[in-house]
Order: C-alpha cells, then structure tokens, then sequence
C-alpha cells in the first residue's frame, strides 16, 4: 500500500494514544484513523472514555502520551489551528439562552472570524434552510428541544470546518426530528465535512460509514456497521454492542 | 383496581397547552410506558400525579386519593424519580439514600431488602459524592432513593435518558423485578424500543394522549403499506430522490435500510417497476410496520409545522 496516499486520505490519525488521571486509564493505548467526508460512529458505554478523547482530538485537552494528528495539524502543538479547522457540539448544546436565534449565528460567525457581509449573506441562507426565518427573533430559552438541536448543528458547521464533533446529539427528541438531524449530518458529509459522531442511539451508529465500539478506555472493535453484525453474529448494532460492553 | 386514574385533566401556562383532556386509568402491578418527544406534555403530566403542580380543571386520583385534597397522603405512597434525577451531587451515595430515608420517616434497613438488588452495585462506591457518578450508576441510586420507603406506584421521568444501551437493558430488568413486589410503575420515554417492554403503552403528542395500547397492536394504527428499501449507494441521496416521486407518501432512514410509504394507488408490480428505474435502487421488502413507524405515521396525520 502506498503509505503516502493513506496519509492524505485521513483526516484524523490517532497513534496509541494514552491518557491517564492519576491512576486511572480513561484512555488506553487507542489506535484508529477516520477518512476524509467520513462518518464515523465513536460509540461506547457512559464512562468508557468518549468524551476523554474528544477532546483531546478538539485540542481542549493534551494526552499523557501517543501520535494524534487532526488535518495533518499535531494536538501538541498546533492546537490553536485544529481548534479553527473543527466544530463542535456538545450534548448540552453550545448556545446561548439569552440570546436570540440570529443572535446566536452572528456571535458563533463572528468568534471563527467570518466577515460581517458573509455572515450577513450565509445567516439568510441557513434560517430558510431550517425553516426557522420566521422565529429568528426568539430567544433559545423559549425554542423546542428539535430546533435546538438543529441550530446548535448548523452553527457548529457554519464556518465550513474540516470536521466537526458530535457528543450525542440526539438525546431526548422524537423519531422524526431525530432523522431529520441526521440529513443534516449526510448533507455536510456530502460537502465534504467529517463527522465524528457519539450516540446512545443503536440504530444511529448504522447511519454511519464506520463504528468504533470503546469498552473501559479501550476500542474493542471498529469497522462498517454491516461487517460488524456479520462477525459478531448479531441482528443489530444494539446486539454488538451488549456483546462487547455487558460486563460480568 | 386502578392505581391511577385521570379524567379530563387539563393544564395550561400562559397561553401555552400543556395537557389537553387527558383521560388515563394504569392498573395496580403493572408496568405502564408514556411514549412521546420532548415537550408533549409528559414531565406535566408526572408532576400533577406526584402532587408538584395543580391542574386547571378534571381529576387526578393517584392511589386512591385525590391529587389536589389528599396530597399529603399521595406523597407517602409515591416514589418519584425526576428526569436528570434529584440527587444532591455535594452528599455521598450513603448520605443521599439515608437523606431520602428520614425524609419518609424511614430507615435504610427498614426495607433494604427491597434495593438491595440494584444498590449493590453502586455500594462498593457508597462513599463517592454523587456528583462523581457516571450516568449509569446515578440513575441506579436514584431509583433506590425513590423505593426506599416501598411506595404503592413509582413515577420515572425519562430514567434512561443519555444512558447508555448496557445500563438501559439492566435497567429495564430491575424495573420487571421490583414489579413483581408489587409496586405499580409508570414509566416515560423517547425510546421507542423501551415501550415493549411495558405492559401497555399511552402515546402521547402535542400535550395529547393519542392511544393506549398493548405494546404488540400499537402497529395497528399504522394503515399503509411499508418497503423497506436499500440503495446501491448513498442513502441519503436515494432518500431525497425517492421523496420526489409522487407515488412516495413517507420516506425515513432506517439504519442501512429506507423505510418508504408508498399512495394506495401504486400496486406492487407498478412499485417494482417504478424502483427498478431510480438510480442506483438494489432491493426492497414489504414489511409491517414497527413502534417508530407507526409513531412517525401518527406524527404525520398530526401534521407537524416541520
């Protein structure tokens, strides 16, 4: 295999990455790369590491040791430049209640340093996309959970970064608005962006290209969803997943 | 006997309905699911059973009692476990259990044989502050907060929201064991999987409850044809052109697959042949419908503003 072409491909590379909290391993020895457009499942119990490695491919946290490259940027000492190239959303949502919908894209826009005639151009675009023009003057406060969901999405990808980070996103919503998220995700993978994405949602990890599955700080298994039910025999994610992760 | 029974029950805030006419009756022993999104009106409807909040006009008897005149004895009988769980985070695990314990004029060991089952996992941690927990092992004391005085019915607001598959499914056995004690238990969720699980289900929508139903005839309600449809390539791509045909009534990503429902007037050989020329269409399969199908069908004919 050409190594170099390999190389361009990835847009994350993570080489045993290890990080510790005193004595206790969050994450240990993690080894995967995620492909240029991907969308890649990073799925896993509560407590089993997640959120730990997130944000150390975020550029938010070091590693006690290991080889993780972001968009060929190193999180040792370029963490400033990934924090550029990413976007991110948290379950919690990044918004601001007190702000107003409009108000919210304006001051995501203008921290990832967009000019004010494009935000001016690009806020118009996104609000009709979403159905949301009309109420652009509410307060995140008084909006439903779905359309929370939707924004916090579009202003993490507003910026046109090369991947953006999904830390459950869906939790809570009904079955339509869930799928209606998820074309949102296939839409920005189509224009190129990578997601990397963590949910509770089995049926979720089968919308995307890839699943890693982490059992106590360690990725058990990764590959397609398809190759993952065949070589554990399962009908489903779910069932893979309480194969790997039901402990005792 | 009925443990709880509700009729007509209205509440509104401002201007905003939050339950409209609910009529509701759960029987003594068994395990009831409220299904339905964010802001249907569930968390409401728990609040009014658990005496928290006064409706503006019906009834409410929890119990045998009614919500607004017998609160006080309401209260005695009910264990509540709130979404996001009402655990004091700055006490440790012991502490908040012996906490919940006095409150109800109560001891740990009065009824540790009733927890026992689902506090031994987290007792190896019974001097950590519950602000340190993960999300599974905190849902696991808070329901052992909400049975420590062995109430009649437990009340659970969303327990396995943001939990993980493993706990849910661990969960969910403990929920069938402390039924068979006994203890009544109505349940809401937004996991469609979980209302199988129930031993009957409510529906509920826009501050509605829209059926009760076995979990096994809620796919009753759904009355059209389902495919399941898989694409050769991207599914989202095959999704938008499938939504352009006329014949298409609903279309939805399924896992790997499409769930797609189609108008009464395409037969199935029009329907192969119409598939058979999209591009990059590889096979479908007629099936019948499942919970979140059904549920998505019902949101439908309600008419959602998205």
């Amino acid at each position: 295999m050409n190594l170099e072409m390999t190389h361009n491909n990835n847009i994350i590379e993570v080489k045993n990455l290890v990080k510790k909290f005193d004595d206790f391993i969050a994450n240990d020895n993690l080894s995967f790369e995620v492909k240029k457009g991907e969308i890649f499942g990073f799925l896993g119990a509560n407590g089993a590491g997640k959120t730990t490695a997130i944000k150390i491919l975020c550029g938010i946290s070091y590693p006690t040791s290991g080889e993780i490259k972001i968009d060929g940027l190193d999180v040792y000492k370029d963490r400033e430049k990934i924090k550029k190239r990413i976007g991110y959303m948290s379950q919690k949502f990044s918004l601001y209640d007190d702000l107003t919908i409009i108000e919210n894209i304006r001051f995501y826009a203008g921290i990832y340093g967009m000019s004010r005639l494009e935000i001016k151009k690009r806020s118009v675009e996104l609000l009709e996309r979403l159905n949301l023009t009309h109420a652009k003057d509410r307060l995140i406060s008084d909006i439903p959970l779905g359309w929370k969901q939707k924004l916090a999405f579009s202003v993490a990808v507003f910026h046109n970064p090369a991947i953006v980070f999904l830390d459950e996103p869906t939790g809570g919503v009904d079955p339509v608005t869930r799928r209606q998220f998820w074309e949102l995700i296939y839409e920005s993978a189509l224009k190129g962006i990578t997601v990397f994405v963590t949910t509770h949602y089995m049926d979720e990890a089968e919308y995307c290209d890839r699943v890693s599955i982490m059992v106590d700080g360690r990725i058990e298994a990764l590959d397609t969803p398809e190759l993952l039910k065949e070589k554990y025999n399962s009908i489903d994610i779910n069932e893979v997943f309480l194969k790997l992760a039901r402990v005792s | 006997m009925s443990i709880i029974k509700v009729h007509k029950l209205f509440k509104s805030f401002g201007d905003v309905n939050a339950l409209q006419e609910i009529d509701l009756e759960v029987n003594a022993s068994e395990i009831f699911g409220l299904i339905g999104p964010d802001g249907a009106g569930k968390t409401t409807l728990f609040r009014i059973l658990t005496t928290l909040l006064i409706p503006d006009s019906g009834s409410a008897n929890v119990c045998g009692f009614d919500v607004v005149k017998d609160y006080k004895e309401i209260r005695k009988r009910v264990g509540y476990m709130a979404g996001r769980f009402s655990l004091y985070h700055d006490l440790t695990v012991q502490e908040n259990l012996s906490f919940y314990a006095t409150v109800f004029g109560t001891k740990v060991s009065d009824n540790y044989e009733l927890i026992e089952d689902i506090y031994s996992h987290i007792e190896p941690f019974k001097n950590r502050r519950a602000g340190k927990l993960s999300g599974g092992m905190k849902q696991k004391l808070a329901l052992s907060c909400a049975l420590i005085h062995r109430p009649e019915l437990l009340v659970l607001d969303e327990p396995t929201t943001g939990v993980d598959a493993v706990s849910r499914t661990e969960f969910w056995d403990m929920l069938q064991k402390i039924r068979k004690k006994g203890i009544s238990i109505i349940v809401s969720t937004p996991y469609m999987d979980e209302a199988l699980k129930c031993d009957r289900v409510g529906l509920m929508l826009d501050s509605k409850i829209l059926s009760t139903e076995q979990p096994e005839n809620i796919s009753k309600h759904h009355k059209n044809l389902l495919y399941s449809v898989k694409s050769l390539a991207n599914n989202y791509i095959f999704l938008k052109a499938l939504r352009e045909q006329e014949w298409c009534r609903s279309a939805w990503l399924f896992g790997q697959t499409i769930h797609l429902g189609v108008n009464k007037d395409i037969d199935e050989i029009q329907l192969k042949k119409e598939l058979r020329g999209m591009k990059d269409f590889e096979s479908y399969e007629k099936i019948s419908p499942g919970i979140e199908d059904t549920f998505i069908e019902l949101m439908g004919v309600k008419g959602p503003d998205n």
